[in-house]
């Protein structure tokens, strides 16, 4: 046992009350679905039911799109002062009961409380509030005298970062004029249906937000619905292709945020430290749950075995656990369907010959948990090296030249973000000039802020969340 | 060139045998095949390459291939070139004039006025290629100590299906916002009237403009676009040329890799083009960086 | 961490054993480098090739240790160990012997309702006070730490310097903190910095061979970027430092997380490259348990327990102690304590 052993630090769960039941948020008010289908949430981290929610079926989506419909008329003629209102209100109401919607978050999700303490919670409230202030200044974006609104936004979002997603969508969606359906991720509905309380503390006319619940089923009734005007879709890049075939042919505008395999790059002459950081943040952030994780690392030969070395002894120092407690630094795998996918691809891995590594670390007996992997002499040609993992598991590839890196992180699908990590100012420029993906850091990761403009080259979608880029996915221009 | 053969006392003209353009090359068609192409009054204009899946492989090739060096030339330089190609067309005014005359079976005044149209379309699209980075770009003021800046890229392979009926203004006001921002594409022609297009290829040959950054492909649309819009190098398609129920069959294609596409719309080719084409097939691309001693 | 570093003394970083600073071995192991500190250039050859440090990465890094949530039994612990690891100071002009043995006595019996609460690790005054502290403390275990080589400033000449030095070993002190000549090292006369440790190092010798503990006073918030901070950290090691310190207490910014952070990294990365180990001593402005227990999570999850000991971590501080007892007090009965149930110093 270490001499220094952290006792149990758990945040308390008694300031999130979860009601036995939900039911869908349609036209300001919690409904039943229309054939009473209902599911479970589950908390990941133990396997324990934490709720009942609705399923929507194809009548309470269109419930839900009519009643969108029907509050679009008053809300997109508000002057824009007002709607900002609305949204500060929200924003500040996020604040006021961050501490709340953490712990439901890392409850429903199974993310490490100070994850959602620190990074996710910060980030709603603060992209509510970005969002807000644009709200009476659309005539300035550059987008015309007077953009318009398009109607009625369906959305559906993933399981990742269920609240933040939640914030990206609908943000700016309201700030533009527009009303929206909003179908969270099956196994996270919590937070947008407590999200629905904020509306009504808020005094959000009725209608302008809906919540409907349920599966793949309900999100493809969203989508397919003619009277929606906009599609925003955050998650697999296979669904994101089927939402773009379910929309051709219609007037629907169409933004895609999806899939990830990007290169975190390593020079030798990075600051190794914080290169360390920076490569055990881009992949074990939200255990691996994220699009723009650096889930490869391109190491330069050079320094390759000292930074493996400080890697190794890195992931010795990470904390897997009860997500509730402070101390913990990686939480529960969402679900038992991704950790069968991570499990899979992993194994995948050792089969096609490369050498895996995890720090001994002892994973509770229930719930469902993967401890932080490694890989090392990995090829491009293994499938750990091509098809997101979307988990805590890193794929150690080398080069020689920056000509190589380039090659190799631009050998891909997929393009969302990159990471570079050398002193030399001049390199990081010419690196970010030649990757393409939509979102470089350059001696950092996995960096966020509402007036950043995020999104994806090539597979990973199309349409830029955040900034005053995000604006146009809502706006007819 | 035909009623002029009519009259004895005159020579007779040398015919142009019209081809395709490929990665700066003038080939025929792969496939050998040609179709009548004619006037609107039904009269025999020429024959035109009939372009088949093949050669819209090649030119997905040589697009891709012309991508790096183009996209990576300053803006400035592709600005350069645009009015190059400006000034190129400026000497062939009444050639291009007497095509498009008879390509869209308009008078000589009008024709005349949608070529000078399309030239000044060229300048237009010249000056913008160093500043819509400036318009669609910017740092962002993130609450960190981060230096962070966003900056439009070009997409890469687009695919661009002329419209139909403008066979040369409309064809140069769908390239041009293309190529201006480093984009390479891949053009196919309006099938009836395809004939000012391939001239144009003709034009591009002789105005610095690297080849394969515009590769112009003649023949049915339909039979074109759906390889294009299906090929897996291919990164955006602008269906203007397509008619519905094709636009919908290319789009649904298109989202096999995720290819941006530009839907087909109404569009007034004589009016301000505003900067919606330019930024259709942009990607931005934030980067970060810490602020620290 | 240099690469250059790792490869040409592999032989040193596969050596079985890992010694302390202040041992005969860690000299051998230094001679063995003494290439890097041949000349000027070559020493800033060396110190210029470390890899650098992004301050904001690094300032995260400290700032999420910082949120370690250390509670019941792990705070119990945390607060007795970082008790053993104060180096109670007072520097003050007004100084006397009488504030001194007080201060002693506290060092020694830091709580008096509470045996069980452990002594501190040394008693840190000026040199001029070092005799009447070693009396103090004598069988106590308490070691006497002494300021030293012109103090805070580091203003004189070497041969003062080394005066003020051996006057203090002959006083008794068991510790000598010095303060390193920043001017010099600002203006890149690296060498010189080098050469003066050295000889300070050799002041430490006492007559009977052993020798005083040599900490080595950066002064950080004067030498202002952490890269600095990183090439203080590897030349004063490389001039056989025991300990390496961030602060004098007396300047505007003494000790935070992240230059004890680089400090700490400094201190792993020279164990690794040369098997030698040596201390470090955040110092100035640590003044609450909340602080003191996020420098022992750094301690704890940069370079593990092996450092986890007054051995090898020190807190130069004075008010921290009360800090401490009241925050011990709170623990085991349960009610929160206040300033009158600790001692004034």
């Amino acid at each position: 046992m270490p001499v220094f052993e952290y006792a149990p630090a758990p945040e308390s769960r008694a300031v999130v009350d979860i009601a036995p039941s939900y039911g869908l948020f349609i036209d300001g008010e919690f409904a039943e679905a229309a054939d009473g289908k209902v599911f479970k949430t589950v908390s990941p981290a133990t396997e324990e039911s934490l709720s009942e929610v609705a399923h929507a079926g194809a009548e309470d989506v269109d419930r839900a799109v009519r009643a969108a419909r029907k509050a679009f008329g008053t809300w997109s003629a508000l002057p824009g002062s007002e709607r900002a209102k609305y949204l500060f209100r929200i924003a500040r109401i996020i604040q006021e009961r961050s501490r709340e919607l953490a712990v439901l978050e890392s409850l429903d999700n199974g993310k490490p409380i100070r994850e959602s303490r620190d990074a996710d919670l910060p980030l709603v409230a603060a992209h509510f509030f970005y969002y807000a202030g644009w709200a009476d200044k659309l005539a300035h974006a550059g987008y015309g005298p007077d953009p318009r609104p398009l109607g009625v936004a369906g959305q559906v979002i993933p399981w990742n970062f269920p609240l933040l997603m939640l914030a990206w969508k609908i943000a700016p969606a309201l700030a533009t004029g527009n009303t929206v359906v909003l179908k969270p991720a099956e196994t996270t509905p919590l937070s947008a249906l407590f999200f629905a309380d904020i509306c009504r503390q808020a005094g959000l006319p009725r209608g302008v937000v809906n919540i409907v619940t349920g599966d793949g089923s309900t999100g493809a009734e969203l989508v397919a619905h003619p009277g929606v005007d906009k599609v925003a879709f955050t998650g697999s890049t296979e669904v994101g292709k089927a939402i773009a075939r379910t929309v051709a042919g219609t007037r629907k505008k169409l933004t895609l945020e999806l899939g990830g395999k990007a290169a975190n790059i390593v020079f030798d002459d990075a600051p190794i430290d914080q290169a360390v950081e920076g490569v055990i943040g881009g992949i074990f952030f939200n255990q691996g749950h994220v699009c723009c994780a650096g889930s490869r690392l391109l190491v330069q030969e050079s320094v390759q075995d000292e930074l493996l070395d400080a890697l190794k002894r890195r992931m010795r120092t990470l904390r897997v656990g009860d997500p509730l407690d402070k101390n913990t630094d990686i939480g529960a795998i969402n679900s038992a369907e991704q950790l069968a996918r991570i499990r899979t691809l992993a194994d995948a891995g050792e089969a096609e010959g490369a050498e895996r590594w995890a720090p001994e670390c002892e994973l509770p007996s229930t719930g469902y948990w993967f401890a932080p992997t490694l890989f090392t002499g990995v090829t491009q040609a293994h499938r750990i090296a091509r098809e997101e993992i979307f988990g805590p598991v890193l794929s150690v590839l080398t080069f020689r030249t920056p000509d190589e890196a380039v090659a190799k992180a631009n050998n891909t699908p997929y393009g969302l973000s990159a990471g570079i990590w050398t002193e030399k100012g001049s390199r990081i420029l010419a690196m970010a000039d030649k990757l393409r993906a939509g979102v470089i850091w350059s001696n950092t990761f996995n960096t966020f802020d509402p007036a950043s403009p995020f999104g994806g080259y090539k597979e990973s979608g199309y349409g830029r969340e955040g900034g005053r880029h995000g604006l146009e996915a809502y706006l007819d221009v | 060139m035909s009623e002029k053969s009519e009259k004895h006392d005159e020579r007779l003209s040398v015919l142009k045998t019209y081809k395709l353009f490929v990665g700066g090359t003038f080939p025929r068609s792969e496939s050998g095949r040609v179709y009548e192409v004619t006037d609107s009054q039904d009269r025999w204009l020429a024959n035109a390459p009939l372009a088949s899946r093949k050669d819209a492989r090649d030119a997905v090739v040589a697009a891709r291939k012309a991508f790096g060096g183009w996209s990576g030339a300053t803006a400035y330089n592709r600005g350069q070139i645009l009015y190059r190609i400006a000034e190129m067309l400026e000497g062939r005014r009444d050639q291009f004039g007497h095509e498009v005359a008879r390509a869209e079976g308009l008078s000589r005044t009008k024709a005349t006025a949608a070529v000078e149209a399309a030239i000044d379309r060229w300048v237009w699209y010249a000056g913008w290629t160093d500043k819509i980075a400036q318009v669609a770009g910017g740092g962002n003021p993130v609450a960190g100590p981060f230096f962070n800046v966003s900056s439009p890229e070009p997409t890469g392979v687009v695919a661009v299906l002329a419209p139909q009926e403008s066979s040369f203004l409309g064809l140069v006001s769908v390239i041009a916002p293309v190529i201006a921002t480093g984009n390479t594409a891949v053009v196919v022609a309006s099938e009836t009237s395809p004939l000012p297009a391939l001239s144009l290829g003709e034009v591009l040959a002789t105005s610095d403009l690297p080849g394969g950054v515009v590769n112009v492909l003649s023949g049915r649309t339909a039979e074109i676009a759906a390889p294009l819009a299906a090929h897996q190098d291919v990164n955006a398609i602008d269906l203007t040329g397509a008619g519905e129920a094709l636009a919908k069959e290319l789009e649904i294609a298109a989202a096999d890799n995720l290819k941006r596409v530009l839907r087909p719309q109404p569009v007034d080719w004589a009016a301000d083009p505003g900067t919606g084409r330019l930024l259709a097939f942009l990607e931005t691309k934030t980067v970060w960086h810490p602020m620290g001693v | 961490m240099t690469s250059d570093y790792a490869r040409r003394y592999a032989h040193l970083v596969t050596m079985p054993t890992t010694v302390p600073a202040y041992g005969t071995e860690a000299a051998e192991r230094l001679a063995s480098m003494a290439d890097v500190t041949a000349s000027d250039s070559a020493l800033r050859r060396f110190l210029h090739g470390l890899p650098g440090v992004d301050a904001v990465g690094l300032q995260a890094r400290a700032a999420t240790l910082g949120t370690r949530s250390i509670k019941t039994t792990a705070k119990a612990y945390a607060i007795d160990l970082a008790i053993s690891m104060i180096d109670l100071t007072t520097l003050e002009g007004a100084d006397t012997p009488g504030k001194v043995r007080a201060l002693c006595a506290k060092g020694i019996n830091p709580d008096p309702t509470d045996r069980t609460v452990p002594r501190v690790a040394a008693i840190c005054v000026y040199g001029d006070m070092v005799a009447t502290a070693k009396e103090a403390l004598r069988g106590s275990g308490v070691q006497v730490a002494a300021v030293a080589t012109a103090f805070p400033s580091g203003r004189a000449a070497l041969p003062v310097k080394l005066a003020d030095t051996r006057e203090a070993v002959a006083a008794g002190a068991d510790e000598i903190d010095m303060v390193i000549d920043r001017g010099a090292f600002l203006s890149g006369r690296y060498l010189e910095v080098f050469e003066e440790i050295r000889r300070v190092k050799e002041a430490c010798l006492r007559e009977d061979g052993t020798a005083a503990h040599l900490k080595v006073i950066f002064e950080t918030g004067e030498l202002q970027t952490y890269d600095n901070v990183r090439r203080a950290s590897w030349l004063a090691m490389l001039a056989g430092a025991d300990f390496i310190k961030t602060s004098t207490g007396k300047v505007a910014v003494n000790a935070t997380p992240p230059v004890t952070l680089v400090l700490l990294e400094a201190v792993r990365d020279f164990r690794a490259a040369t098997g030698v180990q040596v201390g470090v001593k955040p110092a100035g402005g640590i003044r609450t348990s909340k602080d003191a227990i996020k420098y022992l999570v750094m301690v704890n999850e940069t370079l593990g327990e092996e450092w986890l000991s007054p051995e090898w971590f020190r807190f130069g501080a004075s008010s921290l102690l009360n800090d401490l007892l009241m925050q011990r007090q709170k623990l085991s009965t349960g009610r929160y304590s206040g300033p009158d149930y600790v001692t004034v110093d």
